[in-house]
């Protein structure tokens, strides 16, 4: 992909997200920053391509740590996002 | 690792001395990551399009655990896609570029540590996400933004010490000499803002985890000169980016590095507590912006695409608390806000005389009302009361009362705050109206019942103009019949140091213990 497909995703999706977070309701805020972390450890991509190429150890030790940062922020941001979101409940009856 | 195109020039310079080359070949891992197969273009793209699915289910309860499992999906599919484009290859023999000998040989070392990565982290996610309070949530989700910052920063090195391996460089081989490796330009800027917005993430992160977790003051730190400082440090950072593309030695690379590190700092000591919802957001918007920028380094649209969407969330909620405290973003980054106050307004206020009441009184005239507002702030979540409130609560019900509760965006320290903990109580969330939901039915409602909110229910913001809070929107509980107000002590005024007119009121009666012992014995008074 050259420099501006790459700008151009990015700025289309910073419309998405303007449209999308505004219509979160704030009862969910919570759960949201707890999400958007959660998903903000994609970076987790960057970590694993590093972790797996040769040539430079000390940039694969960085990039095992990353991976292992990244995937505490992914599994434990979704798994609490997830428990919060079961408490929400409606009135019974 | 296609075989795309090579510039000639590899071609002839190419040296068949694996020990001289830091990666397999620079050349070919070049071509390969900016012309990744369109599988995996598009296995990027529906990771992106499941995380906006994600936050997509979020506008309303009933949907928000399917987008919340979309969001898993999307991660997975980013994560093997890259597992099997990046498998880890073995180096120990000589590769010779375009033919078959270049693709054998997995390393299953590196596979298994990376697996035992994944595996360490997802141990330690699981177990924090199942042991953590619901009041503790602000905390953990700093303490989450700085992992995030962390791992921006441990990739941005990885990719300036290795950065063939991101196919972020050329590089070739002057006969008779080393290896030059030259990154991008473009990549260097970028590389060099990742860094930064990492590092700022970061540390900025953990004075906001050490202050909401108390183990560091919620009070405002005040450096002299500290705005000189900041902007210095910030200009320094943003010349060395700059001059980073004309010199990519290790010193400008890592002086960028130390320098956020040292500004994400400074930004967050001189801070408030309560003026935490804004900076909480606002990590998150730099996590969000960190990532982005990692995703310009390797081109990948599941990156850029989350970074954007993590980033205008941030913003926005940031945004949102500005406004619910009638503040600019630039005065709250500016910080201090409570410590020059609370000088100011301390002398008068003392001795005035107030109605004081007991739980017996509370719970008599809740019972005879038609309905009851409940008014929870930051001192609900201290005093953990959220569970005994909604006993209270549905002890209330029981007598005929129609109870709802009325949430100030800025009440507790993180956007949504309050929703959570009463969620957690089992309070029916359409029981529970954000601030211009329900502000005009105070005027035909019995009683108020504020428990641990403070500022958020000043009247004094809409007509003294020599108040600090002044303009800010704040929840009318003054025109209720009755308001009972839960305070530990009259001393001690609220976050922005000014005393609350509400207090001194005739229909106010001030309701003085700790919030959870006070809504037990009304609760004892009820049954």
């Amino acid at each position: 992909m050259d420099l501006i497909s790459i700008v151009s995703i990015f700025v289309l999706a910073c419309f998405v997200g303007y449209f999308v977070v505004w219509s979160v309701t704030p009862a969910l805020h919570t759960p949201l920053m707890a999400v958007t972390n959660a998903i903000s450890s994609v970076i987790i991509v960057g970590a694993l391509i590093a972790a797996a190429a040769s040539g430079n150890p000390v940039a694969k030790w960085l990039g095992l740590l990353g991976v292992v940062l990244a995937s505490i922020n992914i599994f434990g941001g979704f798994a609490v996002t997830s428990r919060m979101l079961a408490m929400y409940k409606k009135k019974e009856r | 690792m296609s075989h795309v195109h090579r510039d000639w020039i590899f071609a002839v310079t190419f040296s068949p001395d694996a020990s001289m080359l830091p990666g397999p070949n620079p050349g070919l891992e070049t071509a390969a990551a900016h012309g990744q197969p369109a599988w995996v273009l598009l296995a990027y793209l529906a990771a992106g399009v499941c995380f906006i699915l994600a936050l997509r289910g979020l506008s309303s309860p009933a949907t928000s655990q399917r987008g919340n499992r979309l969001g898993m999906i999307g991660m997975a599919i980013a994560v093997v896609t890259t597992l099997l484009t990046h498998l880890p290859r073995t180096s120990d023999f000589v590769e010779v570029p375009g033919t078959a000998a270049f693709r054998s040989g997995v390393d299953w070392v590196t596979a298994g540590l990376i697996l035992a990565a994944i595996a360490i982290g997802a141990i330690i996610g699981l177990v924090t996400a199942r042991r953590i309070q619901m009041t503790a949530m602000p905390q953990l989700v700093a303490a989450f933004h700085s992992l995030v910052g962390l791992a921006a920063v441990l990739v941005g090195a990885a990719a300036y010490l290795n950065p063939e391996a991101f196919g972020i460089a050329t590089s070739f081989t002057p006969i008779a000499s080393q290896t030059v490796v030259n990154i991008f330009p473009v990549s260097r800027i970028e590389l060099g803002l990742g860094v930064a917005i990492g590092a700022i993430t970061f540390s900025g992160s953990v004075i906001a985890f050490l202050k909401l977790n108390g183990n560091m003051s919620g009070s405002p730190i005040l450096l002299p000169a500290r705005h000189l400082i900041n902007l210095a440090t910030l200009g320094a950072i943003l010349l060395l980016i700059a001059y980073f593309t004309q010199d990519q030695s290790p010193w400008v690379f890592f002086t960028v590095m130390a320098l956020s590190f040292a500004i994400g700092f400074l930004l967050i000591i001189p801070i408030g507590g309560a003026d935490m919802p804004v900076v909480v957001s606002m990590l998150n918007s730099y996590s969000g912006w960190a990532a982005a920028a990692m995703g310009f380094t390797l081109h990948n649209s599941a990156m850029i695409i989350t970074g954007a969407l993590v980033g205008s969330s941030g913003a926005i909620l940031s945004y949102i608390m500005c406004r619910a405290m009638n503040r600019s973003f630039i005065s709250v980054i500016a910080g201090g806000f409570g410590a020059t106050a609370a000088s100011g307004a301390g002398g008068e206020a003392i001795d005035r005389p107030y109605k004081r009441g007991s739980a017996e009184d509370a719970a008599f005239l809740m019972k005879q009302a038609d309905q009851v507002i409940i008014v929870p702030g930051y001192g609900m979540a201290v005093a953990q009361a959220q569970h005994t409130l909604r006993e209270m609560a549905d002890l209330l019900k029981a007598e005929g009362v129609r109870v709802k509760y009325a949430i100030h965006p800025v009440a507790g320290r993180m956007p949504g705050h309050m929703n959570v903990l009463l969620a957690e109580a089992n309070v029916p969330y359409d029981e529970v109206f954000e601030l211009e939901d329900i502000n005009s039915e105070f005027a035909q409602t019995d009683v108020a019942f504020v428990i641990g909110a403070n500022d958020v229910t000043n009247p004094a913001a809409k007509t003294d103009k020599s108040s600090p809070i002044y303009g800010m929107p704040v929840l009318d509980v003054e025109k209720a019949r009755t308001v009972l107000f839960i305070k530990r002590s009259m001393g001690g005024a609220g976050y922005a140091g000014v005393d609350n007119e509400l207090f001194y009121r005739d229909n106010t009666m001030m309701l003085l213990a700790d919030a959870k012992k006070m809504v037990e014995e009304v609760v004892k008074a009820l049954g």
